[in-house]
């Protein structure tokens, strides 16, 4: 049977799906699934649907596998204690602390339902948790996506595997479902729901990377390049408002294969050496904390002593007990199987021979750092109807695999409450039609149309991004007048636009994460322009204005006005909920 | 070049709506073609999260890691079994290394723990 439909002729030989439902949930990744598993849980009457570009058994972040879980809060700590670690991270915020502190009170509770499923955590003899760190959990993670899915699957929830969301379906300034096309399937799909909890994880692929040149590796990056930010496009195209779009996520990561640093240097207390054998965080960062300082000044370290001449920079794995190495690697083999691969194909045995560190391309992800949606507590966007959960919702950093989870019932929380007595009209007609019009249009341009494809557009944001908007080729640096010509440039790609060919379905996905990304890299580029201070090296480099400006100590927002297109970009102020020192964990 | 497929080994798994490895895919990047086979959309846009390798039934995938990342050539094998995984992993000097740990706790099972 041919698994993917055959291109359309006309737009009107395309199928069109009705789908009612009372919560749609577009993502069925790790807060999807969550989303789900809560609402059956909290009433199983109610029509769930789930839609998912991939197939949710294994599809986003977790596809891999994991080896940890970054937060859950020990014994003898608070949620407020992990929101003062949260603000500390980033260097003292600022940072929504009412979403940090509900998200930490539903945290532990998210994890144990993980064990309660069947995910091994690592216990000691006495049977109690492994930390690894002083937040964070050691676990078997390699089934980890299977075993959240196939639960949102026991939820009753009806998925809709292989559907890409496109487009927001609203109702006046009501978000009443979503729009998309199955990459398999070919049909158009209408989700006409109540409420909508939008959980696209996160957006890679903004950026080039630097291993982007070489044959067959463009998506060696950390973040899962399938996730390219269509959640924060979609609500940002019905002037949703964004926040903290500047503080971007890099991580300091292995080198040549993005893979996981934090299981080496904090799991296994190797420390970060530059080319002169200098452990650097004890000698150049001692005064922001050394091994603890912020995440930020850990991702920007290395690169800064590449700049300064004193790369390469790794971290020193050298005469580590075999048993402890052996332990490394199995952590490597869960989450990020591949790189056993690499270090195979190097021919390293990390016990004689150092592992090389490097810089990450730049990320949106607000489950890392806060850019996202602006939500309330219950997690609702600034559209009504829209809930955003995971690395779409902003504000509250370092969620990871348990916040997100967390995040993904309060969301559903939210929206069974904000459905209550609620009735809908009629979906609107004219909307979907054009948008029908705009998902299928690439497909319909004809074998003679002399156009682009979504390779070459995508490639050209990505060189323009990193080299203007500060990328790892610029060492996460950017000014004012680069900015103005990555502005642009990016004008000049969205005209461009209706250039835009598919050869088939699959493809026809692709020119639509393209489309998207470049709503959300303008979106992210105003945010840098407004941010005239470096407030988190690496995050947001400007090099114009390289110092703290105490006048930016606030939330930098965005909104697009509907009637022009244009961002406007706006401050929201900080509010200290948890007490003590912003800047100490 | 992530991910290879052995088309000798490789039916696309006659019978099913989708084969293991479509189903595995993050990025729908592998999908059974007229001849049958399993093939990849773009070798350039694979993740080598290797989760085709693992749901592959013939063992007919293996990720290889592009030659300007890795030198010729290692190989990286996953073995599913119930509630636990094996992995075996040979260098570009031949060496072998086996690994093999639990995966999933048995539902009953109410104490966590490594194995
Ligand atoms: C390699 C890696 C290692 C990590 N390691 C750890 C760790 O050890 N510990 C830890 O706590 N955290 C870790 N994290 C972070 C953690 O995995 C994420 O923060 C979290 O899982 C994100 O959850 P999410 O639900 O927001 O996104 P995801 O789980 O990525 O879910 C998003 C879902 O939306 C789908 N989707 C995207 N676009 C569309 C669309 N247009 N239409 C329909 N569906 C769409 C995707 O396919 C996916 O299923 C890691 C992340 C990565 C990438």
């Amino acid at each position: 049977m041919p698994h993917m439909a055959d291109n359309p002729l006309t737009l009107d030989a395309v199928e069109t799906v009705h789908v009612t439902c009372d919560v749609l949930i577009i993502g069925g990744g790790n807060a999807g699934c969550f989303s789900a598993v809560e609402a059956a849980k909290l009433d199983p009457t109610r029509k769930i649907v789930i839609m998912e570009k991939a197939q949710i058994l294994r599809s986003g972040a977790c596809s891999a596998g994991m080896d940890a879980i970054n937060t859950y809060i020990p014994e003898g700590k608070t949620p407020e204690d992990l929101v003062r670690w949260c603000r500390s991270q980033v260097g003292g915020g600022p940072i929504r602390e009412d979403l940090a502190l509900s998200n930490a009170r539903e945290l532990n509770e998210s994890v144990d339902d993980l064990e309660r499923w069947g995910l091994p955590i690592l216990r000691d003899a006495e049977g109690k948790i492994r930390y690894r760190g002083a937040w964070d959990i050691s676990i078997h993670g390699e089934q980890l996506k299977p075993i959240m899915a196939e639960k949102a699957i026991e939820s009753g929830a009806v998925i809709y595997n292989r559907v890409a969301c496109t487009q927001l379906l609203m109702e006046g300034e009501r978000c009443v479902g979503a729009l998309g096309f199955g990459v398999r399937d070919g049909k158009f799909y209408v989700f006409h729901a109540k409420a909508t909890i939008n959980a696209t994880g996160g957006a890679a692929g903004l950026y080039k990377s630097y291993t982007a040149d070489a044959t067959d590796s463009h998506h060696q990056i950390w973040m899962c390049p399938y996730c390219v930010g269509t959640g924060y496009a979609v609500g940002i195209r019905q002037g949703a408002e964004m926040t903290s779009m500047e503080q971007r996520w890099v991580a300091t990561r292995t080198k040549d294969f993005c893979g996981p640093v934090d299981t080496i240097s904090v799991g296994y207390k190797a420390p970060i050496i530059n080319a002169k054998g200098e452990r650097i965080m004890q000698t150049r960062y001692a005064h922001l904390g050394g091994d603890k300082a912020p995440r930020y000044i850990r991702a920007n370290a290395p690169m800064e002593e590449w700049l300064a001449g004193r790369g390469p920079t790794y971290c020193d794995t050298r005469g580590m007990e075999p048993e402890l190495a052996k332990q490394m690697m199995t952590d490597y083999l869960n989450e990020r199987p591949s790189f056993v691969l690499f270090l195979a194909s190097r021919g390293q045995d990390p016990v004689k021979e150092p592992i090389e560190i490097y810089g990450s391309d730049p990320y949106i992800v607000g489950g890392h750092t806060q850019s996202g949606f602006w939500v309330g507590l219950d997690r609702m966007t600034t559209v009504p109807g829209l809930f955003a959960a995971g690395e779409t919702a902003g504000g509250n950093p370092n969620k990871f695999v348990g916040g997100c989870a967390a995040e993904g019932k309060l969301a559903l929380r939210g929206a069974f409450a904000y459905m209550q007595g609620l009735t809908l009209a009629e979906p609107d007609e004219a909307q979907i039609e054009a948008e029908k019009a705009r998902i299928y249009g690439p497909l319909l341009r004809g074998a003679d149309f002399d156009g682009l494809t979504a390779v070459e557009m995508e490639e050209r944001l990505q060189r323009l991004m990193d080299e203007y908007a500060g990328g790892t080729s610029q060492f996460y640096r950017t000014n004012e007048e680069r900015l103005d010509y990555a502005l642009k440039h990016i004008a000049m790609l969205r005209s461009q636009t209706v250039y835009l060919k598919a050869a088939n379905l699959h493809d026809l996905m692709s020119v639509h994460e393209v489309v998207d990304r470049i709503d959300v890299a303008e979106v992210l580029c105003h945010h840098l322009k407004f941010r005239k201070e470096t407030r988190w090296q690496g995050w947001q480099t400007r090099s114009d204005y390289p110092e703290i400006d105490p006048a930016y100590d606030c939330h930098v927002e965005s909104r697009r006005d509907m009637a022009t297109g244009a961002i406007e970009t706006f401050t929201r102020p900080y509010e200290q909920i948890v007490s003590g020192d912003r800047y100490k964990p | 070049m992530p991910p290879i497929i052995d088309h000798k080994k490789c039916n696309g798994c006659q019978g099913r709506e989708e084969s293991f490895c479509e189903e595995a895919c993050p990025g729908d990047l592998l999908y059974v073609g007229s001849d049958g086979k399993a093939h990849c959309h773009a070798q350039r846009d694979c993740w080598d999260c290797m989760s085709c390798v693992k749901m592959c039934p013939r063992n007919a995938i293996e990720t290889r890691i592009p030659y300007q990342l890795g030198y010729h050539k290692a190989r990286l094998m996953p073995i599913m079994g119930k509630n636990s995984i094996t992995w075996k992993c040979t260098d570009i000097n031949g060496e072998t290394v086996t690994y093999k740990y639990r995966n999933r706790l048995e539902i009953a099972d109410e104490q966590g723990g490594s194995s």
